[in-house]
């Protein structure tokens, strides 16, 4: 902790200058040691994770994924729903999917449970599942898609994202709203895709409270993004100006990842 | 000193430099595309096989979806250009046409009997049914490409490949379609290694008998 206010204008000054080359040598370092490019350094001989060019096509990767970034903006559609299906089309089981093993999903007492809600919006009360439950809620059955390429249909319900920032008074006019999660996973939605009327807090899966592996005892549920922008275990959302990020955005996936 | 061949020959410009320049950008797309494609198929593989590490490209998942996402844009618009070309400077109606069952069967026995000999700067019946279905795989790539990529935005296009898991298949299968064609071509051009020097200089000595 900083001693004077001195000190803190100082460190925050500091924190803001080298705020964008971290971020460059965070994100070069993670997409390098991605990019041992098998074929291409058996073709050429030259081995792409060392090498200056190495970081060349990183950053060229890295440019075009912001481009397409920017393509998906103008591509999504507010207005265009994600197809649902009937119940007797449900996938079960259902995966359990995480960057974890399911040993590692954490626990949580739905008695001391609270969401916080930070950021640019007017009601910073934290909210409890009751308070949550006596929200308008949606169902949908919609597909989710892995970016790993696998689909499976499921249900869920709960309040549409819309809805709860209109409640806590939420910029809608900010450009990303963040989540951070009790697994430690974090993610980021554009406005636009936060506010689409399928996006919703899910509660219920198949009918029933979250399961553990599927995010109790909230979810954000995006069905017109791949799956990973659907954090689970949501402990804390915020609405920003500032660029979030992602766990896994920030290790090379598509940021925006829209379908 | 001149030497003067036994039969009057001249150079001629065989691939035009349009042709030139998308097939060469078209070979890097393709590369890019397929050994990423590869490693994308791997994490979560439609059929009980995994494609070798060496054939991929990009490392992990995410590194072979950010070259496969940054590739498609080279794939489909050099593609565009190239198809445009060949609609609009009639490439394919005088390369690729006339083409007909019976010219396909039989330049495809002759040259499975060994018979059917290679003439410069011009297709064979059976090579002509190549280029075109190498062409209409590529078109299907990038079709239930778009659909995998938007299958919400463009659910249009998706439905018409019957949906997201159908369009994985087809694109799975266009890719094995397109692998063997590349594998097909690339055997013929080390059988007739003169064709790769004339895909670079666009230029290849042909007979005045031939040019008439």
């Amino acid at each position: 902790m900083p001693r004077d206010p001195d000190d803190a204008a100082r460190l925050k000054t500091l924190r803001r200058d080298l705020a964008p080359d971290l971020a460059r040598l965070e994100r070069r370092m993670v997409l390098r040691g991605g990019l041992s490019l098998g074929a291409l350094t058996l073709l050429s001989g030259c081995d792409l994770s060392t090498g200056s060019n190495g970081s060349l096509a990183d950053r060229v990767l890295w440019a075009m994924s912001r481009a397409n970034d920017r393509v998906q903006q103008w591509l999504f559609d507010p207005a265009t729903l994600a197809p649902t299906y009937p119940a007797s089309m449900i996938d079960t089981p259902f995966r359990f999917n995480a960057y974890y093993p399911p040993d590692n999903i954490p626990e949580i007492d739905a008695a001391t449970w609270k969401l916080e809600v930070s950021g640019l919006v007017a009601d910073k009360a934290p909210w409890t599942l009751e308070k949550l439950r006596a929200l308008p809620q949606e169902s949908q059955i919609t597909r989710h898609i892995c970016i790993e390429g696998w689909s499976q249909i499921g249900q869920w319900s709960g309040v549409p994202l819309r809805t709860f920032l209109e409640r806590t008074g939420a910029d809608l006019t900010a450009k990303y709203v963040g989540f951070k999660c009790a697994d430690r996973y974090y993610g980021s939605l554009d406005m636009p895709s936060a506010l689409h009327p399928q996006t919703v807090l899910a509660l219920d899966f198949a009918g029933q409270p979250l399961a553990p592996e599927y995010g109790y005892p909230l979810r954000v549920r995006v069905p017109t993004k791949l799956g990973f922008k659907s954090p689970k275990h949501i402990a804390a959302i915020f609405v920003t100006n500032d660029y979030p990020g992602g766990y896994w955005e920030d290790q090379g996936y598509n940021w925006f990842s829209g379908i | 000193m001149t030497i003067v061949p036994e039969t009057p020959s001249r150079l001629v410009v065989i691939h035009p430099l349009v042709v030139r320049v998308t097939h060469w950008i078209n070979a890097v797309a393709v590369f890019c595309m397929l050994f990423s494609g590869w490693a994308i198929y791997n994490a979560s593989p439609l059929f009980p096989f995994a494609f070798p590490k060496w054939a991929t490209l990009g490392g992990w998942l995410g590194g072979a979806l950010a070259w496969h996402f940054a590739a498609m844009w080279l794939f489909a618009l050099n593609g565009l250009a190239y198809v445009a070309y060949g609609l609009l400077a009639r490439h394919f109606a005088t390369s690729f046409l006339p083409l007909s069952p019976g010219a396909v069967w039989r330049d495809a026995r002759a040259a499975l009997a060994l018979r059917l000999s290679h003439r410069v700067g011009r297709y064979n019946a059976v090579q002509r049914l190549a280029y075109l279905i190498a062409i209409a795989l590529g078109l299907m790539l990038v079709a239930s490409g778009c659909a995998l990529w938007k299958p919400v935005q463009w659910q249009g296009l998706a439905n018409l490949f019957g949906g997201y898991e159908w369009a994985r298949r087809i694109h799975f299968f266009a890719m094995a379609g397109l692998a063997g064609f590349i594998l097909l071509h690339l055997a013929l051009v080390i059988v007739v290694p003169r064709t790769l020097l004339a895909m670079i200089t666009g230029r290849a000595r042909v007979t005045e008998e031939t040019v008439r």
